[in-house]
């Protein structure tokens, strides 16, 4: 039961790292953008190659997997997303919908469509366990490492958000950019650094998750609908909207798994599409939001 | 006095539409060789047609429209198997299930913003998508529905090997029920879909029952879209996953655009492009097939997808529209 619980709460916790940059894209510029796991894909392949080519520890990948892919999501931006800010939710799906299909073909030409691994270094490889009967608490190591990390990450983010100065012109900004840049607020260059950060967490979830959700050409596409599920159903006005979903996701994906495997990812859409109908909005949305 | 002059003038039948359709029923014959590939661009016209009284008449941007095409397979290929093999009645059987369908999964695009909708639509696809993977003892799983054998059309006309019939099939129905769309679009109707794609809450204001077209419009999308994967199971003997996919979804939205949404005939010339598109890409790079779309879908937005229809648009600076 509780071995369930925790796989759940570190599967949760790196979707959160994996989306949160495309909750803010959404909340930020009303931008749907389809080719977030492109990013994710991205990391994860970094981190392959460093470690396997370069030799590069695993440790000295994660940063590099955010950096990079962090610098790329930068260029991206300016260059092609940029002009799509204005137009029609349609053309945004189709546009950042083709950048997937591309990232897509492109790994699959480069690289060849077969699953990658990554060799997680020793210390990350063992299982503690706890208790016995039914509260047997099995923690593999990886997982209190994802968790240790992403709960580190999301206390950074919180503490950006809510203390420095940056914070709280993103989240002005988020509000409402037309007033926010009338107060002399560069939304432009929020929205870049904002852009940067989100693709680079993106990265380094895709770097950190490459172990558990598997990494092959179709990642993209195989989990933009997660991602989507914790944006949308978590709400684009805060973090802990978009965390506390990406907990439920993560706990319900596993455990509908594990007791109804003949369901599969069933209960997860059909929970989705309820609460969607339920609150269109988002489950932890506020009161008056857009 | 006269204002219903221009409004009819609009709906009239051109000169070029009646050649069309001749051209379009005499293709057949003329290449022969071809005929399966005519028949598959008219099943995949009618599936983007449907989308299009969604998409480009109602405004709603759906990524799952596939749900109900292969819903329409599926049923069009058990009913073959399971009950009777006549294609008529197996088709009129899955059009009105996948109405039934549409009637049910309307409740769930009434509300909510773009992205709601997205989602939703997304999620109804992979549900369906899910249900069929996983009622083996139905559908045959990931192996696909095998071992359909379909009777001669009307009782009279076999399906041969070459697909002729098949192609006349598809396009007969293809031709039915883009007369009953062309109807619906032009009518008092389709004037209030418009309404609502342009502005909801006006449409609203001045009395227009927003909600129940909605659901209406909706339902008659997924019965078109169920005819099309009727079809498309009936004429290849066959029902497998991928009717169901996510590509098929994202596929027929990318149809839609080349041909320009808002135009019954944009999903035919969709269609067109796009599986001859498909047969010389493939052809050259079978594996990256997807590369290609996806840079068409980025240049295509990019561009300007309503520039793409109008060649003199093409050179020179961007004109200010007319206020």
């Amino acid at each position: 039961m509780l071995t369930i619980l925790f796989d759940g709460i570190a599967y949760g916790m790196l979707l959160f790292v994996l989306a949160v940059g495309l909750a803010v894209t959404l909340g930020l510029m009303n931008f749907i953008n389809l080719a977030h796991g492109a990013f994710a894909m991205a990391g994860g392949y970094l981190t392959v190659f460093a470690m396997q080519k370069l030799g590069v520890p695993f440790l000295l990948c994660l940063p590099l997997a955010f950096l990079v892919v962090g610098a790329a999501g930068a260029l991206l931006e300016r260059t092609l997303y940029r002009p799509m800010y204005g137009k029609s939710h349609l053309d945004q799906v189709l546009f950042s919908i083709g950048l997937a299909f591309m990232a897509v073909a492109a790994v699959d030409y480069f690289v060849g469509s077969s699953q990658q691994n990554i060799h997680l270094p020793e210390w990350l490889r063992g299982r503690t366990e706890l208790g016995d009967g039914a509260l047997l608490l099995g923690m593999g190591h990886y997982r209190i490492f994802i968790i240790a990390v992403c709960t580190l990450l999301t206390v950074v983010l919180q503490l950006i958000l809510s203390k420095t100065r940056f914070g709280s012109r993103l989240r002005a900004a988020v509000d409402d950019p037309r007033v926010a840049a009338g107060l002399g607020i560069n939304v432009n260059v929020v929205f870049l650094l904002t852009f940067a950060v989100g693709s680079g967490l993106a990265g380094l979830g895709g770097a950190l998750g490459a172990e558990i959700l598997g990494l092959d050409p179709t990642f993209p596409l195989k989990y933009m609908i997660y991602f989507l599920i914790v944006v949308s159903v978590g709400g684009t006005s805060s973090i802990t909207g978009p965390l506390l979903a990406a907990l439920l996701l993560g706990i319900a994906d596993v455990a509908g798994k594990y007791f109804i495997p003949k369901m599969g990812a069933f209960t997860v859409y059909l929970l989705m599409i309820l609460i969607l109908m339920w609150r269109p909005q988002g489950l932890f949305t506020r009161k008056g939001g857009k | 006095m006269d204002f219903r002059q221009p409004l009819l003038e609009k709906a009239r039948w051109r000169p070029w539409e009646y050649a069309l359709w001749v051209v379009a029923f005499a293709l057949p014959l003329l290449v022969p060789s071809h005929a399966l590939m005519i028949n598959e661009i008219a099943i995949v016209a009618l599936f983007a047609m449907s989308l299009d009284l969604i998409l480009g008449y109602t405004g709603i941007v759906s990524l799952g429209h596939a749900a109900f095409f292969g819903f329409g397979a599926y049923t069009a290929a058990l009913f073959a198997k399971h009950v009777m093999p006549d294609p008529t009645i197996g088709l009129v059987v899955a059009i009105a299930l996948s109405a039934a369908l549409g009637a049910v999964a309307s409740v769930t695009i009434l509300r909510g913003s773009d992205l709601t909708r997205l989602m939703v639509t997304l999620g109804t696809a992979l549900l369906l998508l899910e249900l069929a993977n996983k009622l083996d003892w139905l559908t045959g799983g990931a192996d696909g529905l095998q071992g359909v054998v379909m009777g001669p059309v009307l009782g009279v006309f076999d399906f041969d090997l070459f697909g002729r019939t098949a192609a006349w099939y598809s396009l007969s129905v293809l031709l039915l029920l883009f007369l009953l769309m062309r109807r619906l679009v032009h009518s008092p109707f389709g004037a209030t879909l418009k309404a609502i794609r342009d502005n909801r809450l006006r449409a609203m204001a001045i009395g227009i029952p927003v909600v129940s077209r909605l659901a209406v419009i909706y339902t008659v999308a997924a019965a078109v879209a169920g005819g099309a994967g009727a079809l498309l199971a009936q004429t290849t003997g066959f029902a497998s996953l991928d009717v169901l996919a996510f590509d098929r979804s994202a596929d027929v939205v990318l149809m839609l655009v080349i041909g320009g949404v808002g135009w019954l005939y944009g999903g035919i010339a969709g269609a067109i492009v796009f599986k001859l598109l498909q047969d010389t890409l493939s052809t050259v790079t079978p594996q990256y097939w997807m590369f290609w779309i996806g840079l068409i879908l980025v240049l295509l937005v990019l561009v300007g997808r309503d520039r793409l229809l109008k060649p003199w648009t093409w050179f020179g600076a961007r004109k200010a529209v007319k206020p």
